[in-house]
């Protein structure tokens, strides 16, 4: 207990050194490329800036792959020839009756070999009263919302590093959500709207039959133009698919004189584009994004070189940023903003000043306080209070945590508590003293007691803010995690740096009385 | 050397302030108090916070002091109607607060979303004006927000239930518990008469004091199982009253530095942080005091019989 080994002392300065190193990267720039320059991150509500938490639309996604599914059926029995009646989608599959029930086994053996984008997606089987269902199973469900929010993350991560954001942060959160993070943006109306559209673009051959006719037959739906007010039919059977594209790009349209989106398919795009083109030279081939028909022209050749200019009477803004979410790619489903929060530079300014000078008071106040009242051991537990901070420092840049204004609180009270240690020691030495023993005796007692006591104490002190850590969101975690980093800190600060610095005083002076 | 020795004492040496003869003035106290906070609690209630409300709360400063018809007009043209426009920090701060559609309407989100961006247009109509803040919590995310929240306080309750009991026997976990949820209601008390938004940060703040309030109390336990260790004779309410005194110097220095530590934050911290610092104020005060005169009161309610029952034969000897 009143002992410190060479090594002993050696590591406990070795570590507060190593702190100290770890700390320089927040205050200097990196002088050599190839050094590790970790640093603490500024939080958006000191820096400014904005965050949106996404919800991706799970309904959405199911819809799209019912629809997907039955349109597969339908194709399915077609090309070989069977017929079907009350072909429609349940909440988990497609269900209709065969033709006749001689061609139930027939049916299965075709739909069952319909390609699956996960082994064991969908089950073909006969329902009894002769129904064919085809239902889509849990499991494949959970994998397909999974990767739909995977991949809503890549997209909007492209979406936005295309707008020029500087170092956005896009994470997933839960089963359903992204968190984008925006520094430096704090109004977020552009990148709200472009992440609020999903892109799909899809061709379609029109039903010119079906104009006029106020119930679509079968495999036609009704699609609004973009004007809002027309509606036009068009075959359900994506003809074209806008995931085939490779570029997008806007462009003043030379004749015309209008912006327009020029996009160029890869070569199954280009490949189907010609096939579809050539095949109905003199219909009409609807551009539809996001279930709305942006312009539907009549095909007056074979469009074999893959590329092709979409004009739908764009402003300048309105061509960038389609060619953007074209070259981006289609959010698998719509997303929606469920919350926003930005904070303008200017409060975020003002918060690291009010909280920069808030923090400097209270820790003059402590230190002051310290000293009045504890004398030299006062002094030593203010030496082991700046260490702490230092520590505290070099651990959240180490982690290149983030630092918020709850965070900023979180350290100034982690300092505060942090000297309950110091004076639980002391008390106990002070009592020790008072009992008659030696000064050696009180030291030794006082460590030996109030270790027993420090730990308890900033255990239950560690188990609330892990809590709030896992439970809490966005500041609040911040704030937690400061302070679970300072009770670990405080425990080496005071454990063994204010005792490493009271035996070491002990041992050069031999005092009879203690300065307590 | 002049700082060698200490200059000020907080405790005389050696106090034997009989705290245990006071025990049920304390436990009146406290019990009223805490009724008195639980009615408020319940009549006006908590003023929720954006995170547990949602809504949309709109900062901004104008270019010179607000003038609120100015600001209203601006909104109507923007076809937004703000349930509150209020003056917020300077002369120059506006606070606008704005009801988000019910969560019933199918497109509630995409609304919510277009409502701010409408303010945001009107405070751009304003000349010299500008947005220092903008938040808006979906009605699902707040109930959400507010579901964790109550989850974090629970479950920390709980832990430190266990912590202590594993470490000490289950009538000091009991008395320290039954302490928190005491602080506890009185914290929500003062959150009612203060009009401090209770949102996340709160949560924060209360399990903050919840923390320091249990760490004062494993203190004085402490010493009571050591005394129980050390005089085995003595009675239970002499022992802890001895505990107190014993550990006195050290509850008052230590609530002192975290209180120093916290006061500034509370004067000049600004809006977002002030808040939560006058509850981190108020609940130092009260943990500090609930240790000396309900946790230790309680104690020795539940303890008498058990905890000394070796002790009572020399006793009456």
């Amino acid at each position: 207990m009143m002992y410190y080994s060479r090594l002993r002392m050696a590591s406990v300065i070795g570590v507060c050194l190593i702190g100290l190193a770890l700390c320089l990267p927040n205050v200097i720039r990196q002088p050599v490329a190839s050094l590790p320059w970790r640093q603490i991150h500024l939080g958006l509500d000191l820096r400014g800036g904005s965050y949106l938490l996404l919800q991706v639309d799970m309904n959405s996604v199911t819809a799209d792959r019912l629809r997907g599914l039955q349109d597969e059926t339908r194709q399915t029995l077609l090309k070989n020839s069977l017929g079907y009646r009350n072909l429609t989608t349940t909440a988990h599959g497609v269900t209709f009756t065969p033709r006749t029930p001689e061609e139930a086994q027939p049916d299965l053996k075709a739909l069952r070999a319909m390609p699956m984008n996960v082994p064991g997606e969908f089950r073909v089987e006969q329902a009894e009263g002769g129904q064919i269902a085809i239902t889509l199973s849990a499991e494949a469900a959970r994998q397909r919302a999974y990767d739909a929010v995977t991949q809503s993350i890549e997209i909007v991560r492209r979406r936005i590093d295309a707008t020029g954001a500087i170092d956005p942060e896009i994470t997933r959160q839960g089963d359903d959500r992204i968190i984008v993070e925006l520094p430096g943006i704090s109004d977020p109306e552009r990148v709200k709207n472009l992440l609020g559209t999903t892109a799909k673009m899809t061709f379609h051959l029109v039903a010119d039959s079906a104009i006029g006719s106020a119930v679509p037959p079968p495999g036609v739906e009704m699609l609004p133009m973009t004007d809002g007010q027309t509606k036009l039919p068009v075959f359900s059977h994506v003809d074209v698919d806008g995931a085939d594209l490779t570029n997008a790009s806007a462009s003043i349209d030379q004749q015309s004189g209008e912006w327009a989106v020029n996009f160029t398919f890869d070569s199954t795009g280009a490949q189907e584009f010609g096939d579809v083109t050539r095949t109905n030279v003199g219909k009409r081939f609807a551009i539809v994004l996001d279930n709305k028909v942006i312009e539907a022209p009549v095909i007056r050749t074979a469009i074999t070189g893959g590329s092709g200019q979409i004009t739908g009477g764009f402003s300048a803004q309105q061509a960038t940023d389609m060619a953007l979410l074209l070259r981006a790619g289609a959010l698998p489903a719509p997303l929606n903003v469920i919350e926003q929060r930005s904070i303008g530079p200017s409060l975020g300014a003002d918060s690291i000043r009010a909280g920069g000078y808030s923090l400097a008071a209270g820790f003059v106040l402590v230190i002051a306080f310290m000293a009045l009242f504890y004398g030299r051991f006062g002094w030593y537990a203010n030496i082991a209070l700046l260490a702490n901070l230092v520590l505290m420092t070099a651990i959240l840049s180490l982690f290149e945590a983030t630092l918020t204004l709850p965070g900023m609180a979180g350290m100034l009270l982690t300092l505060g508590m942090a000297v309950d240690a110091n004076i639980l020691i002391n008390e106990r030495i002070r009592e020790e003293v008072a009992r008659g023993r030696s000064a050696l005796q009180a030291m030794q007692a006082g460590f030996e007691r109030a270790t027993g006591t420090i730990v308890d104490s900033n255990a239950t002190a560690l188990l609330a803010h892990v809590m709030l850590f896992v439970f809490g969101t966005g500041p609040v975690r911040g704030f937690a995690l400061t302070i679970t980093i300072g009770i670990v800190t405080t425990l080496f600060t005071t454990l063994l740096l204010s005792r490493m610095l009271m035996v070491r005083w002990y041992a050069r002076t031999r005092p009879s009385t203690l300065p307590v | 050397m002049m700082f060698d020795r200490p200059l000020l004492r907080f405790v005389p040496r050696g106090t034997k302030i009989n705290f245990m003869r006071g025990r049920f003035i304390g436990l009146a106290t406290s019990a009223v108090l805490s009724i008195a906070s639980l009615i408020l609690f319940f009549h006006p209630g908590l003023t929720l916070g954006l995170d547990f409300r949602g809504g949309i709360v709109v900062e901004a400063r104008t270019q010179g002091p607000a003038d609120f018809n100015a600001i209203r007009a601006a909104l109507a043209a923007q076809h937004v109607t703000a349930a509150g426009v209020q003056s917020f920090g300077g002369p120059d701060d506006v606070l606008i607060r704005l009801d988000t559609p019910p969560e019933s309407e199918p497109d509630h989100e995409a609304r919510t979303q277009a409502m701010v961006d409408s303010v945001r247009h009107a405070i751009g109509t304003l000349p010299g004006a500008q947005v220092l803040r903008a938040d808006a919590v979906g009605a699902s995310v707040s109930k959400e927000l507010f579901r964790n929240g109550m989850l974090a306080l629970g479950i920390s309750l709980l832990m430190i239930l266990a912590y202590i009991w594993f470490r000490f026997e289950w009538e000091f976990a009991v008395s320290a518990v039954v302490t928190l949820v005491l602080d506890l209601t009185k914290a929500i008390g003062f959150l009612v008469i203060t009009h401090f938004e209770f949102d996340l940060v709160m949560v924060a703040a209360i399990l903050t004091i919840l923390g320091y309030s249990t760490n004062d109390k494993v203190v004085v336990y402490d010493r009571v199982r050591e005394n129980l260790r050390k005089y085995r004779t003595m009675p239970l309410a002499e022992l802890i009253d001895l505990s107190i005194n014993e550990t006195l110097s050290r509850t008052l220095g230590t609530s002192s530095t975290v209180f120093l530590a916290a006061l500034p934050l509370a004067l000049f911290g600004g809006a977002s942080l002030s808040g939560f610092a006058w509850v981190m104020l108020f609940g130092i005060v009260v943990g500090t005091s609930s240790s000396i005169f309900i946790a230790a009161p309680l104690l020795l309610l539940l303890g008498e019989k058990r905890l000394r029952r070796d002790a009572r034969p020399p006793v009456r000897n």
